[in-house]
């Protein structure tokens, strides 16, 4: 039984997502065939057949799939498991995976396994649940298994080194359904925050979002990434695609730094598999000190130019 | 237009999660239970709709143990207008749930419905895409807006890279997110009122309902605990243990 990875959208590279997916996707053997998705998409498609390791990359490119719309996508995606025999559909459990996935699972009568962080064999793995404050081991019944992948628990394969072939897909057409009326992203020169070596996260105890500029200065010494917790997006501080924790983006950099940030558990969910914490916070009975590799006890507005100042030199 | 709200009894969020010693899942027993805290943002949307004039009636709809009965009392004094327990012991999962689901939203016939993105115990993020399938309807999944016009929502959604906006064809599917709105807190007055209103209990065989489970749970264990570090008394102290023992900047 081969696998089928579903490509996270894009029009040239091939997105980090992917390769952690194509991670898991080894861990479970067997061959892994890529399906791209998208319009204009014929360099995204080249690029995937360069990955290592990828079998065959199947290409639907239409103006359909342009905003990867889980209407018009799922059937898609239900077709080509159908037609190819999958055994296994893999998604990266990022918010397009996440609301494709389902939809998918559904059309082909399996209960999906949402965000695994390990393959124990292939139709046995462990995912997080209560917040990752346990992991629960389960094996599916079903004869397809669709999966959403977890970036943070498995190691991306090279995106070079691969000599796949690239055949086109019939497109399923339109659902008429939906349609995309606009996007708001947020524009940033910084690494992203699910693939950065480092991240500085703010909290609630950054006051404000001009208070913020402060984070952005340390993280471009450091060449990282910017995040913050629920609190601070909820007082509306940085936008939402910024938060870190269990419904929000999970992140296992090298160091994390969390700045004004409490440690509720919701937020421990989406980093406490960083290689090294580093907490800032004046109150020191606060609960990150409980998971910090290093906590200083110190107002952040002092500290943290202060820090700034010293990674500097 | 009518609206069909799901939600699911779960652990209170603030309830310290343990795992059973036996490994076969997490402590249950006098444990506070809550509305998933999703549900409610879902329940809250609901019945602002009404209150704008954009929703007539919102029907509340659990699957659970009898005592989801609760949950569903808190929907109602929170503005929804009747309930419907689908009222069973056993483990239901996401697939289970949306297709009772459908066999009620064809029974109601509502115009949206909407569910939270995912419950806090299990973590899934499944139902609504799943209800969606089935019914062939549209789905704005992780909602931070939704602005009902006619014949169509318009749904602004939270993703990775910020917010994206569809528009979907009703009948439709929503699933709500952290900032869609916040729940309001029943008051005194609403919660006496709620317990005149309706719950229908509805036994799962009559809706034809399969609930075997096709994920079996092998274990349930602790994940990996995190060794508490040290403090650090100053800034330099920080930057010099960063170079030289954890050697990370």
């Amino acid at each position: 039984m081969s696998i089928l990875v579903i490509a996270e959208p894009s029009t040239g590279d091939v997105k980090k997502p992917t390769l952690t997916t194509l991670g898991a996707a080894a861990k479970i053997g067997g061959t892994a065939d890529v399906l791209v998705l998208g319009q204009g998409v014929a360099a995204a498609a080249d690029a995937t057949a360069k990955v290592a390791g990828v079998g065959t990359v199947l290409v639907a490119d239409a103006a359909e799939y342009a905003h990867a719309l889980a209407e018009n996508v799922a059937p898609l995606v239900a077709a080509a498991v159908k037609a190819g025999g999958y055994g296994h559909v893999l998604f990266a459990a990022t918010t397009f995976g996440k609301n494709v996935a389902p939809r998918v699972a559904a059309l082909l009568d399996v209960q999906p396994i949402s965000e695994i962080s390990a393959v124990v064999s292939a139709d046995t793995f462990e995912r997080p649940i209560y917040a990752g404050n346990a992991v629960a081991t389960v094996q599916s019944a079903d004869a397809v298994k669709v999966v959403t992948v977890r970036g943070t628990a498995f190691e991306a394969v090279a995106a070079t080194g691969g000599s796949g072939s690239v055949t086109a897909l019939a497109a399923t057409g339109e659902a008429g359904l939906s349609s995309f009326v606009s996007a708001e992203l947020t524009k940033s020169e910084r690494p992203e925050l699910t693939s950065a070596r480092v991240i500085v996260s703010g909290g609630r105890g950054m006051q404000s979002g001009d208070n913020f500029h402060m984070l952005d200065t340390l993280a471009d010494k450091l060449g990282a990434a910017v995040g913050a917790s629920r609190a601070a997006v909820d007082a509306g501080f940085v936008p939402n695609d910024y938060q870190v924790g269990q419904t929000g983006k999970i992140v296992a950099p090298e160091l994390y730094i969390a700045v004004g940030i409490s440690g509720a558990i919701q937020h421990l969910a989406g980093m406490k598999d960083s290689k090294v914490i580093v907490a800032i916070n004046k109150d020191e009975e606060a609960p990150i000190f409980q998971i910090a590799d290093y906590g200083l006890v110190a107002d952040l507005f002092k500290a943290v130019p202060e820090l700034t100042e010293a990674v500097s030199k | 237009m009518k609206i069909l709200v799901a939600v699911k009894r779960v652990v209170d969020y603030n309830v310290k999660i343990r795992v059973k010693p036996d490994n076969t899942g997490v402590e249950l027993a006098n444990v506070k239970m809550s509305m998933n805290p999703f549900d409610e943002i879902a329940v809250e949307e609901a019945v602002r709709l009404k209150e704008k004039g954009a929703a007539t009636e919102i029907v509340v709809v659990s699957i659970g143990p009898a005592s989801a009965q609760e949950t569903i009392r808190t929907a109602l004094a929170m503005g929804a207008d009747r309930g419907i327990l689908v009222q069973t012991d056993a483990e239901v999962q996401p697939l289970a749930v949306a297709k009772t689901l459908k066999t009620l939203v064809e029974k109601e016939q509502p115009q949206l419905v909407i569910l939270g993105k995912q419950a806090i115990d299990d973590d899934s993020n499944q139902t609504g895409q799943m209800l969606a399938a089935l019914l062939g309807w549209a789905q704005g999944t992780f909602a931070s807006k939704v602005e009902p016009a006619a014949g169509t929502v318009a749904v602004t959604r939270e993703v990775d890279g910020g917010l994206e906006t569809l528009s979907l064809k009703l009948p439709a599917i929503v699933t709500a997110d952290l900032r869609l709105n916040e729940p309001r807190y029943a008051s005194l007055p609403n919660i006496m009122k709620a317990k005149k209103k309706p719950i229908e209990t509805i036994d799962p065989a009559a809706l034809g309902a399969d609930f075997t489970p096709r994920l079996k749970t092998l274990k349930v264990t602790e994940p990996p605990k995190r060794q508490g570090g040290v403090k650090v008394g100053s800034v330099q102290e920080l930057v010099a243990k960063l170079r030289d023992e954890a050697r990370v900047i």
